[in-house]
This record gives structure tokens, C-alpha cells and sequence, in this order.
């Protein structure tokens, strides 16, 4: 009972932290349904360059996360001007291509600077945070995790709500030439949405990097890690990736606990390609109906 | 004997025999000649060793490149799994060659047949999903077939792989690079030849209207669920046929090759070569893969210079990067690929001096 629980603990902590990773994903792909494959690298680029600000400059914690985020906000508005923008219209495979060069350069890039070893945040969180309860332990990073996760949920839920940014963008996803003639800005829309993902995913690389140490490598296996959490939520759904991710986490280490550790890697994409086939838009996706 | 044909100065096609046809002039013709004449009686005969090996290896990623390109560049299905199915077609033609013993003439087909029946597996969810989706699922198809590969021991031999020795065709030994060569690029030829014809049948008509509008295409009465999984066993068949070479001429194969990064290859292999183009897909491989060599050797050297004077030791992520960054390249300035590159050089060339 004991190792259930601690296993039902470990899976909702890690599940958590699938969600939180895929949020910049479905932030992208609800503007603009571009599937990006650079996400990993997104993820690791907002971890490393904290991880320059706050170790290596030494600057005060809360500055160099205020610096991460404006970092990362440039970055993904970048990357959508000038490489993003001159695909719209295009074929997917392009896009998608798109992205997977993109991941690669990033890579390669971030290899080439920091190496494949794990590098560690100095020690910031304050130790009162983690719950102990009676053995089962959950350590503070976790719920750290948790209430950012939350908070952002909450945000995120406003912001596409009310906020007449978040408007535009769901108008863009939902019909582009509505919205274009409409008089929304179409292309500002996709910046933006592209700047506020670069933001959430440099948020979670932090996170990520705090917990398990900052890796070019397991940063951007995660960025594979998403798609079965975000297709099992639903495409354009963030309620539905938090809730994606939870279920794909407990999954893995159940899996890993009681069945093999070899299978865990896997079982995610076994589920992925199960719920494809019998309902292919996700627990809570638009389901676009189309007969061909 | 009827005259020569030229090209003319426009589009005066009158009947479909001549939209349809492969060489538009008899120099296109005589030049495929002269091309395939030097492709067996001369480059093997003057390359070193180390060029004959890469040519193997370009002739092999050639293969399965034509097959991607029939499903993505013509199908309009795009598959994140061929590398994967590469694989299943190297691990079927070992295992068909040590466990069963099949001889090589028939072991290489027949790994095709069994990569074909795995890839038409993965493409029945395409009778659902579209676009995205389609490919997220190959893409997930691709993570369980590695899997299959390391656990399936006693099949697989898991990490260790398989060796393949003393692989002889009609009594003769194909160790011998040289040798294999001819093999490779007789295959080649001949599976370029299919696919171009295959375009020209209804069959390939019938994927490119597929691609092109699928709605309208079920609306002229093709069952597209039918030519879509006939589609992903024709590509299935290439890149299985293509591994069973790779199986055969590497001797031993472990699972580590046939994973995402080259299923990556292979769609860079045509975009790069050109998406909807039979020649672009070799061009592309033939771009790919040098472009590897290149990166390695050039890292290769700038890591003996560090060694000596202890600086650039991590040089080597710069081949990922600037991979990377080709691929970013040509898509943004040449979406059409080298085969788009190459027909306008070509009719630079034929227009001089007075292009338009």
C-alpha cells in the first residue's frame, strides 16, 4: 500500500511536470497549429540561460528570472519573425521540418556551449516548503512546481478569457480568415503567442532544471515526452494537458513500478497511438468533424 | 525511324501520351545512358575504397529515400517512422538470412515484403487521422518499433544485434565492397525505374490527387483509405528493401542506427532533394550523406588540432548545428529542393544567351 501510494505521489509529481512542459507546446499550436519539434530546445534554452544568470553571473535569484523571461520573450519572437512567419501558408511538412531544424541547431548549439554534462542551480527554494506525510514524502521542489503550475493555469485561464490579446489569439485559432477580416493582426497574434511560449517553456525549464539538473539531452527528450500528453489532453486544450500529463505520469511509474522499468519509456506512446485511433482529438480537443 | 525531339519553345502538349512521358527529348534519354554507363563501368573502377563506401552507403539511403518520397512527397502522408521500418527490413533480412537461411536474392525482398506488411500496421490510423495527427502517431510508431528492437531478444538479439556473415549472390562473395557496389546501384536503378513508372500509372495518379485534395479525389471515386495503405507498403517495401541492403552489407546490426535522428534524415533527404521528385530523392541523399561525411571529417580534424593545442574539444555539436541550419536553409530559400535548383541551372544552360 505503501509503495502504491509513494508511486501514485511520484506519478502525479512528475505528471505535473509533463503539464507544465507542455503549455508553451499547446500555446503554440492553439494560434497558429504549428506542431513545434524545437520544444525540448526551447525548454532548455530558458534553463541554461538561468542557469548563466543565476549561477555563473551571480546575479540575485529574482533578477535573473526576471532576465530569463525577458530573454526567452525576445527569443520566441525572433524565432517566429524570422523563420516561423515566412511558412504561413505553407505545407505542414515544411513547417514541421521547420522545427526539427531548428531543434537540431538549437542543440547543437547548446552542446557546443555547455557540453552534455548536468549542471546544477545553486540552492534557492527555501526548505520549509516540502510536505512530509507520515512516510510518504513529496520533496519541495514538487510543490513548488505545483503552485507555479497552478498559478500559470489560472493566469493563462484569464488571459485567454478576457484580456483582448487572448481574444484575438483564440479567434485566430479558431477561423484565420474570420479573424483576418475581422481586422485582427494576424501575424502580431502569432508573435506574440510564439514570445509568451518561448516564456511559459523557459518557466518550466527552470523548474525541470531545478529537479532533476540542467541536460541538453534529457531537456530535449521531454520535448518528445509532450506529444503523448498533449494529444491525450487534446491539441488546443491547456486544462487538458495539465490533465494529460498527470495521467501520463502516474502511467509511467506505474508502469515502471510494477510492470518493467524498460516499458515505462514506451507505454506513453503505446496510449498515444490507442487514443489516436479510438478518439483522435483528444479527451477535451475541438473535435473538427470532417469526413474524407 | 522517327526524328529527334527537342525541346520546344512552349507547352504544345496535344495528346496524354506525351504529358506522361519520362524523357522529354532523346538527350534526356542519352544522357540517363551515358549517366548509367559511367555508374558501372567507370566511377567503381577509379574511386578509392573510402569513396566506394560512401557511394554504398549513398546508394542504400537513395532506396528508402525514393520510398519516403513516394509517401510524403506524392501521397501527401507524412511518416516520422521510416527509419524505423529501415530498420525492421535490416532486422528481417538477417533474421531471415542466419535463422531461416535464405539466400541473399530472395532474404532482400522478402524483408521488404515483411517491412511492407509492418508499415501498412502503422498506416491504418492514416484512415482516421489527417496531417498532424497522422504524423504524431508514426511518430509514436517509430518509439515502439525501437522498443521491439532492444527487447526482442530472441529475435532482435537486443542490444547486441545480429551479424550477417558471408553473404554470397550466385556464388559470388559480397564482402568485398567493390563487389557490393554493383549490387547496391543495380537495385537502385531498378527501384528508381519502378517508381518513376509508378507515377505514370493510375495508381500514382491516384496518390498524387490524394495529396492534392483528398475530398475531391473520394469524390472521383478513389477509395483513398485503400491507396493510402497501399501507399504506406509501397514506401514500407523501399525502405525495408533498403535496410535488408544496409543489414547485408554492414554484416552486423545493433538497434541504435534506426533511430528518430534518421527517420529526420530521410524527410531532410527530400525536402533537400525535392518533395513530389523521383531524381531530387537521390539528389538528396547524395546531399545528406556527404554533407555527413564532410561535418565528420572536418570535426574529426579540428578535434586533432584541439587535441594538440587543447581548445576545441567540444567542436563536435557544431555537425548537428550546422545540419540543422542546411535543412533551415533550404527551406526557407528553396522549398522546392535541389531538383528545382538543378532544372534551373538547366534551362540557364539551354536558354544561353538569351534567357528570359
Amino acid at each position: 500500500m505503501e509503495f502504491f501510494l509513494q508511486l501514485l505521489v511520484n506519478g502525479i509529481s512528475l505528471g505535473f511536470l509533463y503539464a507544465l512542459s507542455a503549455l508553451g507546446f499547446v500555446m503554440i499550436f492553439k494560434s497558429s497549429s504549428v506542431l513545434n519539434f524545437a520544444h525540448g530546445e526551447l525548454l532548455a534554452i530558458g534553463a541554461f540561460l538561468f542557469l548563466v544568470l543565476s549561477s555563473w553571473a551571480n546575479l540575485p535569484i529574482i533578477v535573473a528570472f526576471a532576465f530569463t523571461l525577458i530573454g526567452s520573450f525576445s527569443l520566441g519572437f525572433i524565432i517566429e519573425r524570422f523563420f516561423l512567419r515566412r511558412l504561413i501558408g505553407e505545407a505542414l511538412i515544411e513547417v514541421i521540418m521547420l522545427t526539427v531544424g531548428l531543434s537540431i541547431m538549437f542543440k547543437g548549439l547548446l552542446l557546443f556551449i555547455f557540453g552534455g554534462d548536468i549542471h546544477n542551480y545553486r540552492q534557492f527554494l527555501p526548505e520549509g516548503l516540502s510536505i512530509t506525510w507520515g512516510s510518504i514524502g513529496i520533496p519541495s521542489v514538487y510543490v513548488a512546481s505545483f503552485i507555479i503550475g497552478i498559478l500559470f493555469l489560472i493566469l493563462f485561464g484569464f488571459f485567454f478569457k478576457y484580456s483582448s490579446q487572448g481574444i484575438y489569439m483564440r479567434s485566430v485559432a479558431d477561423n484565420q480568415p474570420a479573424a483576418l477580416s475581422l481586422g485582427v493582426h494576424v501575424r502580431r497574434v502569432f508573435a506574440l503567442s510564439w514570445a509568451i511560449a518561448a516564456l511559459v517553456c523557459a518557466m518550466s525549464g527552470i523548474v525541470l532544471g531545478i529537479i532533476n539538473g540542467v541536460n541538453v539531452h534529457e531537456l530535449s527528450s521531454i520535448g518528445l515526452k509532450v506529444f503523448p500528453v498533449v494529444i491525450l489532453g487534446g491539441l488546443d486544450s491547456i486544462g487538458g494537458a495539465i490533465i494529460g500529463g498527470i495521467i501520463i505520469g502516474l502511467l509511467e511509474t506505474f508502469t515502471g513500478g510494477y510492470i518493467s522499468t524498460s516499458l515505462r519509456e514506451v507505454i506513453p506512446y503505446i496510449v498515444l497511438v490507442l487514443i489516436l485511433m479510438v478518439k483522435p482529438y483528444g479527451l477535451f480537443g475541438l473535435v473538427e468533424i470532417e469526413r474524407v | 525511324m522517327r526524328k529527334l525531339q527537342f525541346h520546344p519553345c512552349g507547352n504544345f502538349r496535344q495528346t496524354y501520351r506525351e504529358e506522361i512521358t519520362i524523357f522529354e527529348t532523346d538527350f534526356g534519354r542519352m544522357w540517363v545512358l551515358i549517366g548509367i554507363v559511367l555508374l558501372f563501368a567507370v566511377i567503381p573502377f577509379i574511386s578509392s575504397a573510402y569513396m566506394v563506401y560512401i557511394l554504398n552507403t549513398i546508394g542504400i539511403y537513395a532506396i528508402a529515400a525514393i520510398g519516403l518520397n513516394l509517401l510524403i512527397g506524392y501521397t501527401g502522408q507524412i511518416s516520422l517512422g521510416h527509419g524505423a521500418f529501415f530498420g525492421v527490413g535490416a532486422y528481417a533480412g538477417a533474421v531471415l538470412a542466419t535463422k531461416t537461411g535464405l539466400p541473399f536474392v530472395l532474404a532482400v525482398p522478402a524483408a521488404g515484403l515483411v517491412t511492407a506488411a509492418v508499415g501498412m500496421v502503422f498506416g491504418v490510423p492514416s484512415a482516421r487521422l489527417k496531417h498532424l495527427y497522422l504524423c504524431i502517431a508514426t511518430l509514436a510508431g517509430q518509439f515502439i518499433l525501437e522498443y521491439v528492437f532492444v527487447q526482442w531478444e530472441g529475435l532482435t538479439g537486443g542490444a547486441e544485434g545480429i551479424s550477417v556473415i558471408g553473404t554470397t549472390l550466385f556464388g559470388i562473395d559480397l564482402g568485398n565492397d567493390r563487389v557490393f557496389y554493383f549490387v547496391i546501384f543495380g537495385c537502385l536503378v531498378v527501384m528508381t525505374w519502378i517508381a518513376v513508372n509508378l507515377i505514370r500509372t493510375r495508381f500514382g495518379r491516384a496518390f498524387i490527387a490524394i495529396r492534392d485534395n483528398d475530398r475531391a479525389a473520394e469524390g472521383m471515386g478513389i477509395p483513398i483509405f485503400r491507396y493510402k495503405l497501399l501507399s504506406f507498403a509501397i514506401s514500407s517495401f523501399y525502405a525495408g528493401f533498403a535496410g535488408a541492403l544496409y543489414a547485408f552489407y554492414m554484416i552486423s546490426i545493433t538497434p541504435e542506427p534506426f533511430n528518430l535522428w534518421l527517420s529526420i534524415e530521410f524527410i531532410a533527404m527530400i525536402i533537400i532533394g525535392g518533395l513530389g521528385s523521383i531524381p531530387g530523392s537521390v539528389l538528396g541523399a547524395v546531399f545528406i550523406v556527404s554533407l555527413n561525411e564532410i561535418l565528420s571529417n572536418i570535426t574529426q580534424y579540428l578535434m586533432n588540432v584541439g587535441t594538440s593545442s587543447g581548445v576545441a574539444i567540444t567542436i563536435a555539436p557544431l555537425r548537428e548545428f550546422v545540419f540543422g541550419l542546411v535543412i533551415i536553409l533550404f527551406i526557407l530559400f528553396e522549398p522546392k529542393g535541389l531538383a528545382e535548383v538543378w532544372r534551373i541551372v538547366r534551362s540557364n544552360f539551354r536558354l544561353w544567351p538569351f534567357s528570359y
